[in-house]
């Protein structure tokens, strides 16, 4: 490629094949499939650790697994989720969509893309090569702290806990490339004359995403290196005896964990739109708004984070400093509600499965974000802080807000992706099963959590058996129906009725006027956009 | 390229950084530089991890924020014994996994003047076979009391060794300094006894 000039790179195809062309290729499309692959095998790993503990909370006692068991699936599961499932997602559509979506020839770091994946794939081991080594008698399994790695108990546990650590090391460098790589690409190769307030949304999203990236995630290496540290280096940061302090690893944490949740969100905050104007047939309302609120709520982000431990001890100046300033975060999202719901407002509506699943989006955020401010209320956060409300509140912000908008933008990129239409009528039943077995699953938590049942607890009191069992059931269902997810996207990679370029009669922007697959090098000529 | 150069000098657009084409080895150059730019910023945000660790101890001992005491023996200068108004000074004591001691205050509270010296005593007693090594860690309740709770003298301020069987009463000499602000009349001092035997 280097030898040649711009306008000659399509005639160069001398690519290698097979498994060298995955290892080695640094082009955006093959590297966001590698992406999106990884990210759907470790859905269903995380999702498969889920059904363990759902299992076990079926009936109230001890059934299947001993509690350190329980506490491993427990952190590994939210780990694997948070880093391995989601963020390669939301970091796959990146690759694929942005440089479509701007008008540029590839991402701008190729190689660096590469690196970016190819750290992803030893970091999923590492978190769960500790579960198979205490089959052979080696250490006494994976991570047991919540993925939180809380000191003391990350200090004194096992050798899964160190494994965990190099992981985040490994997911961090990877999510930090990644980063670069976009904000450079949003910057520098953008086709002449889009400007950035012309920007697509969803790179929007992804450029304050990628900022907070670069911003927090180091800071969480730096707690979990001194989390290593003081485990075998004798240091003390998180050690009282040694003058240290464990809340303040809490600080720590959180001022990466916060953050952290928005970046989950914010590339989905960006698609969503586009995908609800292409099926109401109108602009999306409020552009500017939306790109003001973005940033806004990306600021806010890194400015709330001990809202997650009011309920560690802190100065009611504190307490209310961080209430409020969390609360003001309602105010840019309702905007962004208000935007999307106005974008659909008299618009040409059809239903076709990625309209479903934004419409329910829309729904299913909002409970998660109307419980939170719930929970950002101090008096009310004493009562409800580590209960199971807690836990139906960031399934609804992250499996609904983050998971199931992934899941429209699959199915409104997937035709454009592959070339092929995927089956709509399958599509619409893995939406209606989702939905109706996510709600099924999380209400009856919300119900349990009000009442006090405490959460990373592997038994509960038998006043919580009922809703724990609807719970349980509905849990398979949801996990059941995911193969069903799987079957469409096999589907519709193998074959199905051809999708034409603009694939959808809305959609609008760069991506839907080239070829449907585009081309292994497409815009080698920018365009430009008037 | 001097073509672009020149179409930017002809027709002056709005939007001259997106307009202006590029070559390949000038874009490639700039992704460079913005990328090294990114870099920097996060190399800068780890080592603001590690700089949050002494701003957080400064932080702290300033404000109370973690209920940390000054672990210093403060004198009593302005001898002001403000008789208007009573404190209450509650006990608690814990001794953390791996230590092998009994340890408990020997008074659950006393009430006081701000201004006044007291002497309380705590009782600690090894009960395993070894000389063991306790270091006392304190921590007061609400924070914001902690910087106003004054140590004289306590136990906590070194480390303490026990022969095997031993019991040794140890006292603690404070003041509570009189601008605790006033909504304050009750606190919680709480000692946890770590082990600190070297290995």
């Amino acid at each position: 490629m280097s030898t040649t000039t711009v306008a000659h790179d399509e005639v160069h195809h001398d690519h290698p094949s097979g498994i060298m062309r995955w290892l080695t290729t640094t082009n955006h499309k093959d590297i966001g499939t590698m992406y999106l692959t990884f990210s759907l095998v470790m859905f269903l790993v995380g999702g498969a650790m889920v059904l363990g503990i759902r299992a076990e909370l079926f009936q109230p006692g001890l059934q299947l697994m001993n509690p350190d068991f329980y506490n491993q699936l427990i952190g590994v599961h939210a780990l694997i989720m948070i880093f391995a499932a989601l963020m390669p997602a939301a970091t796959g559509f990146a690759n694929w969509m942005i440089p479509l979506q701007i008008g540029a020839p590839d991402m701008a770091l190729p190689r660096l893309n590469n690196w970016g994946f190819w750290l992803l794939p030893p970091s999923a081991i590492l978190l769960t090569l500790p579960f198979t080594l205490a089959l052979f008698g080696i250490g006494d399994g994976a991570i047991a702290t919540g993925w939180t790695f809380y000191p003391p108990l990350s200090v004194q546990g096992g050798i899964g806990v160190d494994f965990a650590i190099f992981a985040v090391h490994l997911l961090g460098v990877s999510s930090v490339m990644g980063s670069i790589n976009i904000i450079v690409t949003l910057f520098n190769m953008r086709a002449p004359g889009m400007t950035l307030m012309k920007m697509p949304m969803f790179a929007w999203g992804w450029l304050i995403t990628a900022f907070l990236l670069v911003a927090t995630i180091p800071v969480l290496a730096g707690a979990v290196t001194m989390l290593l540290t003081d485990r075998h280096f004798g240091t003390h940061f998180f050690d009282a005896a040694g003058g240290g302090d464990p809340i303040m690893f809490q600080h720590l944490f959180w001022f990466f964990g916060h953050p952290e949740v928005y970046i989950l969100l914010l590339p989905v905050w960006g698609f969503i739109p586009q995908i609800l104007q292409t099926f109401s047939r109108k602009p999306m309302y409020g552009y500017k708004a939306q790109v003001y609120s973005l940033w806004a709520i990306g600021a806010l982000a890194v400015v709330v984070w001990a809202h997650h431990f009011f309920t560690a001890g802190m100065p009611v100046p504190a307490l209310l400093y961080f209430m409020y300033s969390t609360m003001a975060i309602s105010l840019p999202l309702a905007v962004l509600f208000f935007c999307w719901i106005k974008t659909m407002w008299k618009g040409s509506m059809t239903f076709e499965t990625p309209m479903l699943f934004a419409v329910g989006w829309i729904i299913l955020f909002g409970i998660g974000g109307l419980t939170g401010l719930v929970l950002a209320d101090v008096a009310a956060d004493a009562q409800y802080h580590n209960s199971y409300f807690v836990v139906a509140h960031f399934h609804y912000t992250l499996f609904a807000g983050g998971i199931m908008g992934i899941m429209a933008g699959v199915y409104y990129w997937l035709p454009k992706m592959t070339g092929n239409m995927y089956d709509e009528t399958l599509g619409k039943w893995h939406f209606w099963l989702t939905a109706i077995s996510f709600n099924l699953t999380f209400i009856p938590q919300f119900f349990v959590g009000l009442a006090g049942m405490p959460r990373r607890i592997p038994d509960y009191a038998l006043q919580f058996a009922e809703f724990n069992m609807i719970s349980t059931i509905a849990a398979f269902a949801l996990g059941l129906s995911q193969l069903l997810f799987v079957y469409v996207i096999i589907k519709c990679v193998k074959g199905g009725k051809k999708a034409t370029d603009k694939v959808w009669e809305g959609a609008e922007g760069l991506e839907w006027t080239l070829p449907s697959p585009p081309p292994y090098h497409s815009f080698t000529e920018q365009p430009v956009i008037k | 390229m001097v073509r672009g150069i020149d179409v930017h000098y002809m027709e002056p657009v709005d939007n001259t950084d997106s307009l202006k084409p590029k070559t390949k080895a000038e874009l490639e150059s700039a992704n460079a530089k913005l990328a090294k730019k990114m870099v920097w910023v996060a190399a800068g945000s780890l080592l603001f991890a590690f700089a949050l660790v002494p701003l957080y101890d400064v932080l702290c001992s300033i404000t109370g924020l973690n209920g940390k005491t000054n672990n210093e023996a403060s004198t009593l200068t302005k001898a002001k014994v403000d008789t208007s108004r009573n404190v209450t000074v509650q006990f608690t004591s814990a001794v953390m996994p791996g230590l092998g001691w009994n340890f408990y205050p020997k008074q659950a509270s006393i009430t006081l003047h701000p201004g006044k010296i007291e002497t309380v005593l705590f009782e600690a007693k090894n009960i395993t076979g070894q000389v063991v090594v306790g270091q006392a860690i304190p921590s007061v309740t609400p924070g914001i009391a902690s910087v106003y709770l004054k140590k004289v003298e306590c136990f906590c301020f070194v480390n303490q060794s026990l022969k095997p069987g031993e019991t040794k009463v140890m006292p603690l000499r404070f003041f509570i300094d009189p601008a605790l602000p006033k909504d304050v009349s009750e606190m919680t001092l709480s000692y946890s006894f770590f082990e600190a035997t070297k290995k």
